[in-house]
């Protein structure tokens, strides 16, 4: 049997979807059975590759870096998976979406720091004026909403996309 | 005695009384109709529009909790256009404030979060406005954060029809309407609010809730409100 191309991405989220999806228990087995991790903080590839069945995008889109990223995720994707409330929804990564985005880096890097109170500016991604969900800048197949979403609606997608079934997960998931 | 009418409800049946609406006639029938903004013995004001139903012979879609039943009448309480329609107001309703349900005090006992788990909202179409909305932590034991509320109205019913305070009010038109207390004033200032907590008890979100609660740990009681309004005998 053909394996499934299994991408995950990390855009502006902490990290917890990631580890609700290691969180799966035995499932993972036939996550490892039937599908090919191709790409992810939990692999080790630099580029994302040209041809991808499924990405599991984890985070709101907030910065330059982000958008740019999504866009080559969709371009090379079968399918995307919004997975959790801050891809859903913006949820937490779009609380800063009340103040602008200078006032905020002033705050937490002249305001709020010690020492080095500068707004960092070399190597680090411009921010876009607000975070938003992955649906308001590309096509989003899927959406598994929760923070973090469980381990059982995980384990329920996987399953579901790897049989060729696009999972029904009315009153399965919530958000929160 | 009220005059007995015939009332049909997904082709059932049903026994109801002159001055019934569609909503009561159908939960004394056992049907379940999605419901915000309605709660039991408080005047109904049809805001939320979740409870629409179809009526044979009337092109629009009628909202249940406020349009009486009459006899002969053929309502449809289910079908997937009204789903649709019924997930639109859901997501217009997140779209329009701020819910973070992961760090809210309502999370897992949020009426909002739950009807959207109930009637499949899994994602919100419409872009978030995410306005900037104020908190009003001025009263002494009850917060109002306005990101959450879904200006339902509850509390303005609660309060003047249950407690006879009159505290809270709605300023401003469509998408900037807030819930305002004695004149928008500080709820802290209000010399009309007798601080019983019905406001809290009932409100749906966790736009009104206790102080001293974290996230999760706002759980609402509103049966004795709900019992009390009852006994004031037909709405104001
Ligand atoms: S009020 Fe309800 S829907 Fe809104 S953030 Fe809180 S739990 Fe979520
Ligand atoms: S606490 Fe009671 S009196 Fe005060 S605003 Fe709420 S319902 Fe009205
Ligand atoms: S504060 Fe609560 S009860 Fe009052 S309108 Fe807003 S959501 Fe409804
Ligand atoms: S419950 Fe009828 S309109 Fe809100």
């Amino acid at each position: 049997m053909k394996k499934v191309r299994v991408a995950t991405i990390w855009l502006d989220g902490c990290a917890g979807c990631h580890m609700s999806v290691l969180d799966i228990d035995e499932a993972i087995l036939n996550v490892a059975r039937r599908a090919e991790m191709v790409y992810g903080p939990l692999v080790d590839a630099h580029e994302f590759p040209k041809q991808v069945d499924v990405t599991l995008v984890e985070g709101g889109v907030s910065s330059q870096e982000d958008l740019e990223k999504i866009r080559t995720v969709r371009q090379r994707s079968r399918l995307v998976v919004s997975l959790g409330d801050c891809a859903v929804t913006g949820n937490i990564s779009a609380m800063r979406n009340q103040t602008p985005t200078r006032k905020l880096l002033e705050r937490i890097y002249v305001e709020g720091a010690d020492v080095m109170r500068v707004v960092p500016s070399d190597g680090v991604p411009a921010l876009l004026r607000h975070a938003v969900p992955v649906h308001e800048f590309v096509k989003v197949d899927l959406h598994v909403p929760g923070c973090p979403p469980s381990a059982k609606a995980i384990a329920f997608v996987l399953e579901e996309l790897f049989e060729g079934r696009v999972p029904d997960l009315r009153s399965k998931v919530k958000f929160g | 005695m009220a005059d007995k009418i015939s009332v049909r409800i997904d082709g059932e049946y049903v026994a109801a009384q002159q001055g019934q609406t569609i909503l009561e006639v159908a939960r004394a029938g056992g049907k379940f109709i999605p419901t915000l903004c309605w709660l039991e013995n408080l005047s109904p004001v049809g805001g939320c529009r979740l409870c629409i139903v179809e009526v044979s012979g009337v092109g629009r879609l009628l909202p249940a909790c406020t349009t009486p039943a009459q006899d002969g009448m053929s309502v449809t309480t289910n079908s997937e256009k009204l789903t649709q329609y019924r997930r639109m107001a859901l997501e217009f309703l997140f779209s329009e404030r701020n819910h973070q349900c992961a760090v809210c005090v309502s999370n897992n006992h949020c009426e909002l979060q739950s009807m959207a788990q109930r009637l499949g909202v899994t994602n919100v179409r419409y872009p978030y406005s995410f306005p900037k909305m104020r908190v009003d932590a001025s009263h002494e034991r009850y917060v109002l954060d306005h990101n959450r509320c879904i200006l339902c109205t509850r509390c303005v019913r609660v309060c003047a029809e249950v407690e006879g305070a009159r505290v809270w009010d709605v300023s401003g038109r469509g998408i900037h309407s807030l819930i305002v207390s004695d004149m928008n004033r500080p709820w802290g200032d209000s010399k009309t609010c007798t601080s019983c907590g019905k406001c809290v008890e009932v409100c749906p979100t966790g736009a009104l809730a206790e102080k001293g609660f974290g996230v999760e740990e706002m759980v609402k009681r509103d049966r004795k409100v709900r019992r009390l309004a009852g006994r004031r005998g037909g709405h104001v």
